[in-house]
């Protein structure tokens, strides 16, 4: 599960929908890999405004990372600035939790990842 | 031909040994690829996008998704769900690019509002009209899902899900679950009444900053190559708008497009949707 992802996954549980504490989802016991991937500077640059920065910055911060800087990058900073560009870009589509756990912070429901994958089927009454 | 989606739930019919051999068939390789070209055509996405591939299996749609060249608008990133681990296992083996979850789409799609430019789903949402139990039904299960996609998609954003209808019930019934969804939707068949007939449900989310662009059907498929739009404002110069569906200029439009490949067979939006909204 890339952090990107992680920044606009939500609960999936019913009753959580209408919550502003299911998201973001809170990685737990996480273990981490970096793989090497191609920057995309344009994909980064469409994406930048639909992230929600608050929630990348808590989830950097829960992971252990640095913290993030309080504003976002703007779409200048990333094309001006190699360096925004690649940490943005490492965090977001390099950086995976490979095992480990996400947790809502609604309800508590853990959603399990394994290899990388995370497991959102839920029980029927949770639907 | 017995249809595996009548009888069995997907998680159990695409367990390790069909997931292999459907992922190591190189017909299947090219029947998705090429399929998956042509959602993409319809989407027309202007530049690298975030694109969600509804039942992504073992990737063979997915990773055309990332071997989109720059020149052509890609790469694009994806996350793909779908409720067969075997197939996600062989996903994974391959090594693809995309993003992986295990999630049952009739379960809904749980993404925040507007996250992603786009959807695509290949051969999977036929498979959410299966077995009826106590606790679920096709129509609940429709439901959630195109009421999950229409919310995690942005405004102005469009999904093209090619699906294996088993009837024209069943095309009647999901097109209808994605318009009472919201969508503006529209049916598109390549090949039609032959036995390699594809069909593609065309989506639309409104809203989008022009007027008559976001919501509407007909912009999606407007220029397309071998494919007609069931409006008129392309060709009529009297400023009149377009030609009102179910007027008889319009099914003799129809009518001629039905004499070619790939053709548009049936729009409706979402107005079309309501009134006819108690049928379904
Ligand atoms: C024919 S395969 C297509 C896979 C991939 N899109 C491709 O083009 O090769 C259909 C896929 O839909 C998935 N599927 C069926 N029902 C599903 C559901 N309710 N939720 C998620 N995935 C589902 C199946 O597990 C299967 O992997
Ligand atoms: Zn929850």
């Amino acid at each position: 599960m890339k952090i990107l992802s992680l920044n606009f996954l939500t609960c999936a549980v019913k009753a959580c929908k209408s919550s502003s504490d299911s998201y973001p989802l809170h990685p737990k016991d996480a273990e981490l890999v970096q793989d090497e991937i191609e920057v995309n500077a344009q994909l980064l640059v469409n994406l930048l405004p639909r992230l929600d920065w608050t929630a990348l910055s808590t989830t950097a911060t829960e992971l252990g990372f640095p913290a993030l800087p309080p504003q976002p990058p703007s779409a200048e900073d990333l094309q001006a600035d190699d360096k925004t560009l690649r940490d943005l870009h490492n965090l977001l589509m390099e950086t995976q939790i490979m095992e480990g756990k996400l947790v809502c912070g609604n309800c508590g429901h853990e959603y399990a990842v394994r290899e990388g994958i995370a497991n959102f089927l839920l029980p029927s009454h949770l639907v | 031909m017995s249809r595996p989606e009548d009888t069995l739930s997907a998680d159990i019919h695409y367990d390790d040994t069909e997931a292999r051999k459907y992922t190591t068939s190189s017909r299947i390789q090219n029947i998705q690829a090429s399929m998956t070209h042509r959602a993409l055509e319809l989407l027309d996405l202007p530049g690298p996008s975030l694109i969600l591939d509804v039942g992504c299996g073992s990737g063979l749609s997915g990773e055309i998704l990332s071997s989109i060249p720059p020149e052509e608008g890609g790469p694009h990133a994806w996350i793909g769900m779908d409720v067969s681990a075997s197939m996600l296992d062989i996903a994974l083996q391959r090594d693809v690019e995309g993003d992986l979850m295990l999630a049952d789409i009739g379960q809904g799609v749980p993404f925040r509002a507007g996250t992603f430019d786009a959807a695509v789903s290949i051969s999977a949402i036929q498979w959410l009209c299966n077995a009826e139990s106590s606790e679920d039904s096709p129509t609940a299960r429709l439901s959630r899902f195109f009421g999950g996609l229409y919310a995690s998609l942005k405004r102005g954003g469009r999904a093209v899900c090619q699906f294996y209808p088993k009837n024209d019930d069943q095309k009647k019934m999901i097109t209808g679950a994605a318009v009472k969804a919201g969508f503006g939707a529209g049916l598109l068949e390549d090949d039609p009444e032959t036995k390699n007939v594809k069909v593609y449900l065309v989506l639309t989310v409104g809203g989008g900053a022009i007027e008559g662009s976001g919501g509407d059907i007909t912009g999606v498929v407007r220029g397309m190559e071998g494919v007609d739009v069931l409006d008129a404002r392309r060709n009529q110069k009297s400023g009149k708008g377009e030609i009102k569906k179910g007027s008889k200029a319009w099914i003799m439009k129809k009518k001629d497009q039905m004499e070619r490949k790939g053709k548009v067979v049936k729009a409706t939006s979402k107005y079309t949707g309501r009134k006819r909204r108690t049928a379904w």
